[in-house]
């Protein structure tokens, strides 16, 4: 653990990341702005599991682990998403998402 | 010491993260993220988890950021300013992110956490045994379903971005 850190004043900072992700997952509007936001989200959940780990139960390791896995699903999340961001601007020219109407093809 | 270093990577961080999701141009809000994750990973490294602030900055500053940046250099012109939502919305949003902030913080500061007090390290190799062990608590069966979601996702990745390209082909040979 930190030492003259308490566990309240991570949580808060990682809260605040998390809601500063959602604000920007609602309010941009083209995809790739949409990945980054996601990507801050993911991000403050894997400090919160990494710090209680730390905190509560220092002799586990079950925290580590789970944040090892969130971050291997988060790359492959990322790759796929930007595949899908290329194809789709092959097909229509733009990444904006109003004008993401169909995904056929 | 720490207490300084902490309060400046969390100003850091969430000065960063603001400009990021705010930003009108695409490059810097990514370069705004990266400023982010490295914060992050200097967190890990404060809290004695070396191997997980080496992850952090080899996946995702080393490897997200780059695709997120070939991502945006190959859909984007670099002098395009993004469009932005309109004030109401962004009003309502803040507005509504600001109570979901405030319930998470009531939550949070009412309960009553056991913490322990300690100095523990963890050391690379303690992580390397229970990720492998199939023991009691091992996590040797997530690990091999990871491997495989990570081979799914190249192999999906691939014939998505090229999928166009392939189908032609056999157009023109049929």
């Amino acid at each position: 653990m930190i030492p003259g850190i308490s566990i309240y004043e991570i949580l808060t900072v990682t809260s605040i990341l998390f809601f500063i992700g959602v604000y920007g997952f609602i309010t941009r509007k083209n995809l790739i702005s949409i990945l980054i936001s996601v990507e801050l989200i993911l991000n403050a959940s894997v400090i919160n599991f990494v710090v209680i780990n730390k905190y509560l139960y220092p002799d586990m390791l079950q925290g580590v682990m789970f944040s090892l896995f969130i971050i291997a699903v988060a790359a492959a999340e990322t790759a796929l998403a930007v595949s899908i961001i290329i194809g789709l601007y092959r097909q229509i020219s733009s990444v904006e998402v109003k004008d993401v109407e169909t995904m056929k093809h | 010491m720490e207490r300084i270093i902490f309060y400046t990577l969390a100003l850091i961080m969430i000065v960063f993260a603001i400009a990021s999701v705010t930003s009108r141009k695409m490059l810097r809000s990514v370069i705004y993220l990266l400023f982010v994750l490295c914060g992050i990973a200097g967190i890990y490294f404060l809290i004695d988890y070396n191997f997980l602030a080496a992850i952090q900055l080899t996946v995702y500053a080393g490897g997200i950021i780059v695709l997120i940046i070939f991502s945006v250099l190959l859909v984007h012109h670099i002098e395009m300013e993004l469009e932005i939502a309109k004030t109401a919305k962004q009003i309502l949003t803040t507005v509504a992110c600001l109570i979901g902030l405030g319930v998470f913080l009531t939550t949070i500061y009412s309960h009553e956490f056991n913490v322990v007090e300690n100095s523990l390290t963890t050391t690379t190799a303690d992580i390397g045994t229970k990720l492998l062990s199939y023991g009691d608590g091992g996590f040797i069966l997530p690990f091999e379903v990871i491997s495989v979601l990570l081979l799914a996702a190249m192999v999906g990745a691939i014939i998505i971005a090229k999928g166009n390209k392939l189908t032609d082909k056999n157009d023109e040979t049929a």
